[in-house]
Protein backbone atom coordinates (compact mmCIF):
# COMPACT_ATOMS: atom_id res chain seq x y z
CA UNK A 1 0.00 0.00 0.00
CA UNK A 2 3.08 2.58 1.16
CA UNK A 3 4.63 3.90 -2.13
CA UNK A 4 8.28 4.44 -1.81
CA UNK A 5 8.65 7.54 -3.65
CA UNK A 6 6.73 9.17 -1.04
CA UNK A 7 8.20 12.86 0.70
CA UNK A 8 8.68 13.63 3.94
CA UNK A 9 4.69 14.89 5.24
CA UNK A 10 3.53 11.47 3.10
CA UNK A 11 4.93 8.78 5.48
CA UNK A 12 3.27 8.14 8.39
CA UNK A 13 4.24 9.92 11.40
CA UNK A 14 2.31 7.34 13.86
CA UNK A 15 1.21 3.96 13.24
CA UNK A 16 -1.05 1.81 15.51
CA UNK A 17 -1.28 -2.20 14.29
CA UNK A 18 -4.25 -4.58 15.84
CA UNK A 19 -3.41 -2.36 19.32
CA UNK A 20 -5.53 -4.44 22.36
CA UNK A 21 -5.16 -3.78 26.03
CA UNK A 22 -7.08 -6.12 28.51
CA UNK A 23 -7.24 -5.90 32.20
CA UNK A 24 -7.73 -9.52 33.56
CA UNK A 25 -11.15 -10.39 31.76
CA UNK A 26 -11.81 -6.76 30.20
CA UNK A 27 -10.85 -6.37 27.05
CA UNK A 28 -10.64 -2.32 27.03
CA UNK A 29 -9.02 -1.99 23.57
CA UNK A 30 -9.67 -4.73 20.67
CA UNK A 31 -7.50 -4.83 17.76
CA UNK A 32 -6.99 -1.10 16.32
CA UNK A 33 -5.18 0.19 13.97
CA UNK A 34 -4.72 3.13 11.67
CA UNK A 35 -1.83 5.53 10.94
CA UNK A 36 -1.67 9.45 11.21
CA UNK A 37 -0.07 11.92 8.93
CA UNK A 38 1.60 15.13 9.82
CA UNK A 39 -0.63 17.82 10.45
CA UNK A 40 -3.30 15.71 10.71
CA UNK A 41 -5.95 15.92 13.36
CA UNK A 42 -7.40 12.63 14.26
CA UNK A 43 -10.79 12.56 16.67
CA UNK A 44 -11.01 9.89 18.44
CA UNK A 45 -14.86 9.37 19.71
CA UNK A 46 -17.36 7.04 21.74
CA UNK A 47 -19.08 6.91 24.92
CA UNK A 48 -17.27 6.48 28.61
CA UNK A 49 -15.72 3.41 28.95
CA UNK A 50 -15.78 2.47 25.07
CA UNK A 51 -11.66 2.19 25.61
CA UNK A 52 -10.86 5.83 24.31
CA UNK A 53 -8.32 6.90 26.80
CA UNK A 54 -6.53 3.21 27.11
CA UNK A 55 -6.11 3.64 23.32
CA UNK A 56 -4.66 7.22 24.08
CA UNK A 57 -2.44 6.19 26.93
CA UNK A 58 -1.35 3.19 24.58
CA UNK A 59 -0.27 5.28 21.87
CA UNK A 60 1.64 7.62 23.64
CA UNK A 61 3.57 5.09 25.57
CA UNK A 62 2.03 5.57 29.11
CA UNK A 63 0.96 2.21 29.01
CA UNK A 64 2.25 -1.17 27.80
CA UNK A 65 -0.18 -2.84 24.98
CA UNK A 66 -1.15 -6.35 25.80
CA UNK A 67 -1.14 -7.11 22.09
CA UNK A 68 0.26 -5.24 18.80
CA UNK A 69 2.36 -2.25 18.31
CA UNK A 70 2.60 1.31 17.85
CA UNK A 71 5.64 3.14 16.00
CA UNK A 72 6.28 6.40 15.66
CA UNK A 73 8.84 8.09 12.96
CA UNK A 74 11.17 9.80 15.07
CA UNK A 75 12.29 13.68 14.27
CA UNK A 76 15.64 11.83 12.27
CA UNK A 77 13.32 10.21 9.87
CA UNK A 78 14.13 6.60 11.77
CA UNK A 79 10.59 4.85 12.08
CA UNK A 80 11.01 3.41 15.12
CA UNK A 81 8.52 0.73 17.83
CA UNK A 82 7.65 2.35 21.29
CA UNK A 83 8.25 -0.83 22.92
CA UNK A 84 11.78 -0.59 22.24
CA UNK A 85 12.56 2.62 23.26
CA UNK A 86 14.30 2.90 26.86
CA UNK A 87 12.50 4.45 29.42
CA UNK A 88 15.04 7.56 28.78
CA UNK A 89 14.57 7.81 25.34
CA UNK A 90 10.43 7.89 25.81
CA UNK A 91 10.29 10.48 28.22
CA UNK A 92 12.65 12.48 26.27
CA UNK A 93 10.34 12.10 22.95
CA UNK A 94 7.36 12.67 25.52
CA UNK A 95 8.43 15.95 26.72
CA UNK A 96 10.24 17.05 23.47
CA UNK A 97 8.47 15.71 20.30
CA UNK A 98 5.22 15.17 21.54
CA UNK A 99 3.05 16.99 24.13
CA UNK A 100 -0.37 15.40 26.03
CA UNK A 101 -3.30 17.85 27.10
CA UNK A 102 -5.56 16.55 29.90
CA UNK A 103 -8.80 16.83 30.53
CA UNK A 104 -7.91 18.50 34.15
CA UNK A 105 -4.88 21.05 34.06
CA UNK A 106 -3.94 20.30 37.78
CA UNK A 107 -2.25 17.38 36.12
CA UNK A 108 -0.80 18.71 32.99
CA UNK A 109 0.86 21.90 35.37
CA UNK A 110 2.67 22.55 38.12
CA UNK A 111 0.47 24.43 39.95
CA UNK A 112 2.10 26.15 42.52
CA UNK A 113 5.01 27.43 40.46
CA UNK A 114 4.73 30.76 38.04
CA UNK A 115 3.10 30.30 34.21
CA UNK A 116 6.31 31.86 33.37
CA UNK A 117 8.07 28.59 34.50
CA UNK A 118 5.48 26.28 33.94
CA UNK A 119 6.53 26.82 30.03
CA UNK A 120 9.83 27.15 30.45
CA UNK A 121 10.53 23.56 32.31
CA UNK A 122 10.01 21.76 29.25
CA UNK A 123 13.28 24.15 27.80
CA UNK A 124 15.23 23.94 31.33
CA UNK A 125 14.41 19.85 30.72
CA UNK A 126 16.21 20.13 27.05
CA UNK A 127 19.26 22.36 29.17
CA UNK A 128 18.26 26.08 27.81
CA UNK A 129 20.08 27.58 30.76
CA UNK A 130 19.43 31.13 29.75
CA UNK A 131 16.83 33.19 32.10
CA UNK A 132 15.96 35.83 30.04
CA UNK A 133 16.10 33.52 26.78
CA UNK A 134 13.53 31.71 28.65
CA UNK A 135 11.25 34.60 30.03
CA UNK A 136 10.77 35.86 26.69
CA UNK A 137 9.82 32.54 25.42
CA UNK A 138 7.52 32.19 28.36
CA UNK A 139 6.50 35.86 27.22
CA UNK A 140 6.03 34.57 23.65
CA UNK A 141 3.70 31.74 23.99
CA UNK A 142 1.62 33.32 26.78
CA UNK A 143 1.08 36.06 24.35
CA UNK A 144 0.37 33.22 21.40
CA UNK A 145 -2.86 31.74 23.81
CA UNK A 146 -3.89 35.04 24.57
CA UNK A 147 -2.83 35.04 28.32
CA UNK A 148 -2.10 38.38 29.33
CA UNK A 149 1.66 38.87 30.15
CA UNK A 150 1.23 40.92 33.47
CA UNK A 151 -0.13 37.13 34.57
CA UNK A 152 3.34 35.94 33.87
CA UNK A 153 4.53 35.64 37.30
CA UNK A 154 1.26 34.16 38.52
CA UNK A 155 0.49 30.44 39.61
CA UNK A 156 -1.93 28.90 37.55
CA UNK A 157 -3.53 27.75 40.97
CA UNK A 158 -4.77 31.68 40.74
CA UNK A 159 -5.87 30.90 36.84
CA UNK A 160 -9.53 30.61 35.71
CA UNK A 161 -10.41 27.23 34.23
CA UNK A 162 -10.36 28.40 30.74
CA UNK A 163 -7.09 30.14 31.17
CA UNK A 164 -5.15 26.93 32.87
CA UNK A 165 -6.42 24.90 30.13
CA UNK A 166 -4.49 27.46 27.38
CA UNK A 167 -1.93 27.68 30.03
CA UNK A 168 -1.11 23.91 29.49
CA UNK A 169 -1.64 24.42 25.75
CA UNK A 170 2.01 26.95 25.91
CA UNK A 171 3.25 24.58 28.06
CA UNK A 172 2.76 21.58 25.61
CA UNK A 173 3.69 23.19 22.72
CA UNK A 174 6.34 25.72 23.60
CA UNK A 175 9.44 22.75 22.42
CA UNK A 176 7.65 22.72 19.06
CA UNK A 177 5.99 19.13 19.27
CA UNK A 178 5.18 17.30 15.89
CA UNK A 179 2.53 15.39 17.73
CA UNK A 180 0.20 16.33 20.51
CA UNK A 181 -2.31 14.05 22.60
CA UNK A 182 -5.53 15.73 24.08
CA UNK A 183 -7.60 13.72 26.12
CA UNK A 184 -11.12 15.86 26.68
CA UNK A 185 -9.09 19.26 26.59
CA UNK A 186 -12.73 21.18 26.53
CA UNK A 187 -14.38 19.19 29.19
CA UNK A 188 -15.20 21.04 32.52
CA UNK A 189 -15.39 24.21 30.51
CA UNK A 190 -18.20 26.39 29.77
CA UNK A 191 -19.48 26.73 26.41
CA UNK A 192 -18.08 30.12 25.38
CA UNK A 193 -14.95 29.29 26.84
CA UNK A 194 -15.08 25.90 24.56
CA UNK A 195 -15.54 28.17 22.13
CA UNK A 196 -12.24 30.28 22.59
CA UNK A 197 -10.37 27.06 23.07
CA UNK A 198 -11.23 25.62 19.89
CA UNK A 199 -10.61 28.87 18.05
CA UNK A 200 -6.75 29.11 19.77
CA UNK A 201 -6.63 25.04 18.80
CA UNK A 202 -7.51 25.30 15.35
CA UNK A 203 -5.38 28.04 14.51
CA UNK A 204 -2.27 26.67 16.33
CA UNK A 205 -2.97 23.40 14.73
CA UNK A 206 -3.00 24.70 11.42
CA UNK A 207 0.00 27.34 12.16
CA UNK A 208 2.28 24.62 13.50
CA UNK A 209 1.16 22.21 11.38
CA UNK A 210 0.70 20.06 14.33
CA UNK A 211 -0.17 16.23 14.04
CA UNK A 212 -2.90 15.60 16.93
CA UNK A 213 -4.89 12.72 18.34
CA UNK A 214 -7.73 13.95 20.44
CA UNK A 215 -10.39 11.92 22.58
CA UNK A 216 -13.57 13.36 22.99
CA UNK A 217 -17.10 12.55 23.62
CA UNK A 218 -18.29 15.90 22.27
CA UNK A 219 -19.11 15.33 18.85
CA UNK A 220 -18.96 19.45 18.08
CA UNK A 221 -15.45 19.54 19.14
CA UNK A 222 -14.49 16.79 16.30
CA UNK A 223 -16.56 18.28 14.01
CA UNK A 224 -14.39 21.38 14.29
CA UNK A 225 -11.04 20.54 15.06
CA UNK A 226 -10.54 17.18 13.39
CA UNK A 227 -9.83 15.95 9.83
CA UNK A 228 -11.14 12.07 10.24
CA UNK A 229 -13.07 10.67 13.44
CA UNK A 230 -12.71 7.17 14.53
CA UNK A 231 -16.17 6.15 16.25
CA UNK A 232 -15.01 3.51 19.74
CA UNK A 233 -17.76 1.14 21.42
CA UNK A 234 -16.78 -1.35 23.18
CA UNK A 235 -13.14 -1.24 22.99
CA UNK A 236 -13.63 -1.62 19.37
CA UNK A 237 -13.35 0.69 16.68
CA UNK A 238 -16.92 0.47 14.63
CA UNK A 239 -16.36 3.36 12.26
CA UNK A 240 -13.72 5.25 10.68
CA UNK A 241 -13.95 7.97 7.76
CA UNK A 242 -13.72 11.86 7.30
CA UNK A 243 -15.06 13.88 10.00
CA UNK A 244 -17.77 15.47 7.53
CA UNK A 245 -18.78 12.21 6.20
CA UNK A 246 -19.23 10.06 9.50
CA UNK A 247 -21.04 12.76 11.55
CA UNK A 248 -23.42 13.87 8.20
CA UNK A 249 -23.65 10.39 6.80
CA UNK A 250 -23.04 7.98 9.76
CA UNK A 251 -23.40 4.23 8.64
CA UNK A 252 -23.27 2.08 11.93
CA UNK A 253 -26.36 2.35 14.26
CA UNK A 254 -24.36 3.34 16.96
CA UNK A 255 -22.92 6.48 15.42
CA UNK A 256 -26.48 7.41 14.25
CA UNK A 257 -27.63 6.97 17.81
CA UNK A 258 -24.13 9.11 18.71
CA UNK A 259 -25.10 11.83 16.09
CA UNK A 260 -29.20 12.12 16.64
CA UNK A 261 -28.11 12.57 20.49
CA UNK A 262 -26.86 16.07 19.78
CA UNK A 263 -29.49 18.76 20.58
CA UNK A 264 -30.15 20.91 17.35
CA UNK A 265 -28.19 24.50 17.74
CA UNK B 1 34.42 -3.31 87.11
CA UNK B 2 33.99 -0.29 85.04
CA UNK B 3 33.13 -2.63 81.79
CA UNK B 4 31.45 -0.53 79.16
CA UNK B 5 27.80 -0.30 78.93
CA UNK B 6 28.06 -0.16 75.16
CA UNK B 7 29.92 -1.42 72.29
CA UNK B 8 32.54 1.15 71.01
CA UNK B 9 30.76 4.20 69.63
CA UNK B 10 27.49 3.17 70.78
CA UNK B 11 26.05 1.22 67.82
CA UNK B 12 26.82 -2.48 67.84
CA UNK B 13 29.44 -4.15 65.01
CA UNK B 14 26.86 -5.40 62.64
CA UNK B 15 24.90 -2.21 62.39
CA UNK B 16 27.95 -0.27 61.76
CA UNK B 17 29.15 -3.17 58.63
CA UNK B 18 26.04 -2.16 57.10
CA UNK B 19 26.22 1.64 57.26
CA UNK B 20 30.07 0.96 56.27
CA UNK B 21 28.50 -0.71 53.00
CA UNK B 22 26.10 1.93 52.07
CA UNK B 23 29.01 4.52 52.76
CA UNK B 24 31.27 2.50 50.46
CA UNK B 25 28.18 2.56 47.74
CA UNK B 26 27.69 6.30 48.43
CA UNK B 27 31.78 7.10 47.72
CA UNK B 28 31.48 4.79 44.73
CA UNK B 29 28.62 7.03 43.17
CA UNK B 30 29.31 10.61 43.95
CA UNK B 31 26.10 12.62 45.13
CA UNK B 32 23.53 9.33 44.91
CA UNK B 33 21.61 8.83 47.59
CA UNK B 34 22.32 5.26 48.96
CA UNK B 35 19.43 3.92 51.43
CA UNK B 36 20.48 2.23 54.40
CA UNK B 37 19.06 0.77 57.56
CA UNK B 38 18.99 4.01 59.82
CA UNK B 39 18.69 2.44 63.74
CA UNK B 40 16.64 4.45 66.58
CA UNK B 41 19.45 6.97 67.83
CA UNK B 42 18.79 8.04 71.78
CA UNK B 43 18.35 11.53 71.03
CA UNK B 44 15.29 12.56 68.65
CA UNK B 45 14.89 13.00 64.78
CA UNK B 46 16.41 16.36 63.56
CA UNK B 47 19.07 16.39 66.06
CA UNK B 48 21.43 14.56 63.78
CA UNK B 49 20.58 10.70 64.34
CA UNK B 50 21.88 10.34 60.74
CA UNK B 51 25.27 12.08 61.57
CA UNK B 52 25.53 10.61 64.24
CA UNK B 53 25.10 7.46 62.61
CA UNK B 54 27.79 7.74 60.10
CA UNK B 55 30.02 8.88 62.83
CA UNK B 56 29.73 5.61 64.92
CA UNK B 57 30.74 3.95 62.04
CA UNK B 58 33.40 5.88 60.81
CA UNK B 59 34.96 6.60 64.37
CA UNK B 60 38.19 4.64 65.59
CA UNK B 61 39.74 4.66 68.65
CA UNK B 62 42.51 6.80 67.47
CA UNK B 63 40.03 9.59 65.84
CA UNK B 64 40.11 12.77 66.96
CA UNK B 65 35.89 14.04 67.01
CA UNK B 66 34.81 17.80 66.35
CA UNK B 67 31.53 18.79 66.43
CA UNK B 68 29.57 21.79 65.34
CA UNK B 69 26.22 23.12 64.96
CA UNK B 70 25.44 26.27 63.04
CA UNK B 71 29.43 26.62 63.19
CA UNK B 72 29.22 26.87 66.84
CA UNK B 73 31.53 24.29 69.46
CA UNK B 74 28.99 25.18 72.30
CA UNK B 75 25.74 24.88 71.28
CA UNK B 76 23.50 22.34 73.17
CA UNK B 77 23.46 20.35 70.44
CA UNK B 78 27.13 20.06 69.41
CA UNK B 79 28.06 19.42 73.06
CA UNK B 80 25.73 16.56 73.54
CA UNK B 81 27.07 14.42 70.74
CA UNK B 82 30.81 15.32 71.43
CA UNK B 83 30.18 13.94 74.90
CA UNK B 84 27.96 11.13 73.89
CA UNK B 85 31.06 9.69 71.30
CA UNK B 86 33.17 10.91 74.40
CA UNK B 87 31.18 8.66 76.91
CA UNK B 88 30.45 5.68 74.50
CA UNK B 89 33.93 5.35 72.28
CA UNK B 90 36.36 7.43 74.81
CA UNK B 91 38.03 9.32 71.79
CA UNK B 92 39.32 12.39 72.42
CA UNK B 93 37.18 15.08 71.13
CA UNK B 94 38.41 18.99 70.26
CA UNK B 95 37.35 22.26 68.83
CA UNK B 96 40.11 22.52 66.93
CA UNK B 97 39.40 22.28 63.30
CA UNK B 98 42.94 21.52 62.41
CA UNK B 99 43.08 18.45 65.12
CA UNK B 100 40.20 16.60 64.38
CA UNK B 101 40.34 13.77 62.45
CA UNK B 102 36.37 13.59 61.92
CA UNK B 103 34.46 16.66 61.73
CA UNK B 104 29.88 16.38 62.50
CA UNK B 105 28.24 19.30 61.19
CA UNK B 106 25.43 20.48 61.32
CA UNK B 107 24.71 23.72 58.62
CA UNK B 108 28.32 24.50 57.93
CA UNK B 109 31.78 24.28 56.72
CA UNK B 110 34.63 24.67 58.89
CA UNK B 111 36.38 28.19 57.43
CA UNK B 112 39.19 26.67 57.80
CA UNK B 113 40.31 24.31 54.68
CA UNK B 114 40.32 20.97 55.33
CA UNK B 115 42.71 18.32 54.42
CA UNK B 116 42.85 14.84 53.20
CA UNK B 117 43.54 13.42 56.69
CA UNK B 118 39.60 14.32 57.56
CA UNK B 119 36.31 13.57 57.26
CA UNK B 120 33.84 15.81 57.16
CA UNK B 121 30.11 14.43 58.51
CA UNK B 122 26.99 16.30 57.49
CA UNK B 123 23.80 15.65 59.44
CA UNK B 124 20.85 16.37 57.02
CA UNK B 125 17.14 16.67 57.43
CA UNK B 126 16.17 16.23 54.03
CA UNK B 127 18.25 14.78 51.07
CA UNK B 128 16.20 15.09 48.53
CA UNK B 129 16.75 18.20 46.20
CA UNK B 130 13.97 17.68 44.21
CA UNK B 131 11.55 17.18 46.92
CA UNK B 132 9.32 20.12 47.50
CA UNK B 133 9.25 20.04 43.49
CA UNK B 134 7.99 16.72 43.04
CA UNK B 135 6.49 15.23 46.31
CA UNK B 136 6.22 11.58 44.51
CA UNK B 137 9.59 10.01 45.58
CA UNK B 138 9.23 6.95 42.74
CA UNK B 139 9.50 9.64 40.61
CA UNK B 140 12.19 12.05 41.97
CA UNK B 141 14.29 8.75 41.77
CA UNK B 142 13.61 8.44 38.44
CA UNK B 143 14.36 11.52 37.71
CA UNK B 144 17.95 11.24 39.11
CA UNK B 145 18.20 8.12 37.47
CA UNK B 146 17.68 9.60 33.90
CA UNK B 147 19.45 12.63 34.91
CA UNK B 148 16.19 14.76 33.89
CA UNK B 149 17.15 18.22 36.33
CA UNK B 150 15.06 20.81 34.64
CA UNK B 151 12.81 20.83 37.81
CA UNK B 152 15.83 22.28 39.50
CA UNK B 153 16.04 25.33 37.40
CA UNK B 154 12.10 25.71 37.90
CA UNK B 155 13.16 26.83 41.27
CA UNK B 156 15.73 29.09 40.55
CA UNK B 157 13.79 30.52 37.68
CA UNK B 158 11.25 31.06 40.15
CA UNK B 159 13.48 32.70 42.17
CA UNK B 160 14.53 35.26 39.77
CA UNK B 161 10.96 35.62 38.91
CA UNK B 162 10.03 36.45 42.64
CA UNK B 163 12.86 38.39 43.84
CA UNK B 164 15.20 39.53 40.71
CA UNK B 165 17.55 37.38 42.09
CA UNK B 166 18.60 33.81 43.42
CA UNK B 167 17.46 33.95 46.59
CA UNK B 168 18.09 30.37 47.78
CA UNK B 169 20.71 30.82 50.25
CA UNK B 170 20.84 27.64 52.47
CA UNK B 171 20.80 24.23 50.57
CA UNK B 172 21.57 25.33 47.67
CA UNK B 173 20.99 22.74 44.48
CA UNK B 174 24.82 21.58 43.72
CA UNK B 175 25.83 18.74 40.77
CA UNK B 176 28.42 16.07 41.94
CA UNK B 177 30.80 14.65 39.13
CA UNK B 178 28.68 16.07 36.85
CA UNK B 179 25.86 13.27 37.29
CA UNK B 180 23.74 13.94 40.45
CA UNK B 181 22.16 16.93 41.73
CA UNK B 182 22.37 16.95 45.42
CA UNK B 183 21.18 19.32 48.32
CA UNK B 184 24.51 20.06 50.52
CA UNK B 185 21.82 19.93 53.70
CA UNK B 186 21.05 22.95 55.24
CA UNK B 187 24.44 24.62 54.88
CA UNK B 188 24.88 28.61 53.48
CA UNK B 189 25.10 28.73 50.14
CA UNK B 190 28.67 30.63 51.18
CA UNK B 191 29.87 27.08 52.07
CA UNK B 192 29.15 25.64 48.62
CA UNK B 193 32.70 26.51 46.71
CA UNK B 194 33.99 24.69 49.74
CA UNK B 195 32.90 21.23 48.60
CA UNK B 196 34.41 21.68 44.94
CA UNK B 197 37.76 19.44 44.75
CA UNK B 198 37.83 19.15 48.66
CA UNK B 199 40.27 17.45 50.01
CA UNK B 200 38.65 15.89 52.53
CA UNK B 201 36.12 12.91 52.25
CA UNK B 202 32.68 14.52 52.77
CA UNK B 203 29.59 12.25 53.85
CA UNK B 204 25.86 13.36 54.58
CA UNK B 205 23.63 11.13 56.82
CA UNK B 206 19.73 11.78 56.95
CA UNK B 207 18.61 9.33 59.67
CA UNK B 208 14.89 10.23 59.15
CA UNK B 209 14.63 9.69 55.67
CA UNK B 210 17.48 6.85 56.35
CA UNK B 211 19.56 7.97 53.20
CA UNK B 212 23.09 8.26 53.39
CA UNK B 213 25.44 10.27 49.76
CA UNK B 214 28.90 11.37 50.14
CA UNK B 215 31.21 13.96 47.93
CA UNK B 216 35.06 11.39 47.58
CA UNK B 217 37.68 13.69 48.10
CA UNK B 218 38.93 16.03 44.83
CA UNK B 219 35.51 15.55 43.11
CA UNK B 220 34.20 18.35 41.46
CA UNK B 221 30.88 20.20 42.56
CA UNK B 222 29.15 22.65 40.90
CA UNK B 223 26.32 24.76 42.00
CA UNK B 224 23.34 25.11 39.58
CA UNK B 225 22.65 28.65 38.03
CA UNK B 226 21.92 30.46 34.91
CA UNK B 227 23.95 32.20 32.21
CA UNK B 228 22.96 35.22 32.96
CA UNK B 229 22.18 34.86 36.31
CA UNK B 230 25.56 32.80 38.05
CA UNK B 231 26.21 31.56 40.99
CA UNK B 232 27.18 33.71 43.81
CA UNK B 233 27.95 33.27 47.27
CA UNK B 234 26.30 35.34 49.97
CA UNK B 235 28.08 37.20 52.90
CA UNK B 236 26.82 39.84 54.85
CA UNK B 237 28.52 43.13 54.00
CA UNK B 238 30.63 43.80 57.51
CA UNK B 239 33.60 42.85 59.02
CA UNK B 240 33.07 40.30 61.93
CA UNK B 241 32.69 42.31 65.23
CA UNK B 242 34.75 40.09 67.01
CA UNK B 243 37.67 39.29 65.06
CA UNK B 244 37.18 41.64 62.30
CA UNK B 245 37.81 39.11 59.16
CA UNK B 246 36.33 39.96 56.49
CA UNK B 247 36.13 36.95 54.49
CA UNK B 248 34.56 34.44 57.04
CA UNK B 249 30.68 33.72 56.95
CA UNK B 250 28.82 36.01 59.15
CA UNK B 251 25.95 35.49 62.07
CA UNK B 252 23.43 38.32 62.69
CA UNK B 253 22.60 39.03 66.11
CA UNK B 254 20.33 41.34 67.06
CA UNK B 255 21.38 43.51 70.24
CA UNK B 256 18.74 45.58 71.74
CA UNK B 257 14.89 46.54 70.37
CA UNK B 258 16.46 49.81 68.98
CA UNK B 259 17.28 48.44 65.18
CA UNK B 260 21.41 47.35 67.00
CA UNK B 261 23.14 44.76 65.41
CA UNK B 262 26.46 42.90 65.27
CA UNK B 263 27.71 40.23 62.92
CA UNK B 264 30.17 38.22 64.19
CA UNK B 265 31.66 34.93 62.57
CA UNK B 266 29.55 31.54 62.40
CA UNK B 267 32.80 29.27 63.26
CA UNK B 268 33.03 30.10 66.46
CA UNK B 269 36.41 28.10 66.40
CA UNK B 270 38.04 30.26 63.56
CA UNK B 271 37.05 33.41 65.35
CA UNK B 272 38.73 32.45 68.56
CA UNK B 273 41.69 31.28 66.98
CA UNK B 274 41.96 34.72 64.91
CA UNK B 275 41.55 36.65 68.18
CA UNK B 276 44.34 34.74 70.07
CA UNK B 277 46.42 35.06 67.16
CA UNK B 278 45.73 39.14 67.75
CA UNK B 279 42.59 40.24 65.69
CA UNK B 280 40.10 42.21 66.86
CA UNK B 281 36.99 43.82 65.41
CA UNK B 282 35.18 47.07 66.46
CA UNK B 283 33.09 44.95 69.61
CA UNK B 284 36.22 42.97 70.90
CA UNK B 285 36.32 42.57 74.34
CA UNK B 286 40.22 42.76 74.53
CA UNK B 287 41.10 45.86 74.92
CA UNK B 288 39.44 46.06 78.18
CA UNK B 289 40.76 42.57 79.45
CA UNK B 290 44.08 43.74 78.80
CA UNK B 291 43.54 47.05 80.92
CA UNK B 292 41.71 44.99 83.50
CA UNK B 293 44.80 42.84 83.66
CA UNK B 294 47.39 45.66 83.74
CA UNK B 295 45.07 47.10 86.55
CA UNK B 296 45.41 43.80 88.40
CA UNK B 297 48.97 43.07 87.77
CA UNK B 298 49.74 47.41 88.99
Amino acid sequence: MADQNLGENDEPLLVAKSLSKSFGRIAACRDVSFSLYPGEVLAIVGESGSGKSTLLQMLSGQLAASAGHVSYRMRDGVTRDLATLGEAERRLLFRTDWGFVHQDPAQGLRMAVSAGANVGERLMAVGWNHYGRLRETASDWLTRVEIDIARIDDAPRTYSGGMRQRLQIARNLVTEPRLVFMDEPTGGLDVSVQARLLDLLRSLVAELHLAVIIVTHDLAVARLLSHRVMVMKGGLVIETGLTDQVLDDPREPYTQLLVSSILPP
Amino acid sequence: MNAPAYNFAYLDEQTKRMIRRAILKAIAIPGYQVPFASREMPMPYGWGTGGVQVTAAILGPQDVLKVIDQGSDDTTNAISIRKFFAKTAGVATTTATDEATVVQTRHRIPETALNANQVLVYQVPIPEPLRFLEPRETETRRMHALAEYGLMHVKLYEDIARFGHIATAYAYPVKVNARYVMDPSPTPKFDNPKMDNCPALQLFGAGREKRIYAIPPYTQVVSLDFEDHPFEPYRFNAPCALCGAENSYLDEIVTDDKGGRMFVCSDTDYCEGRQAAGHHGALSAAPYKEKAQEASNG
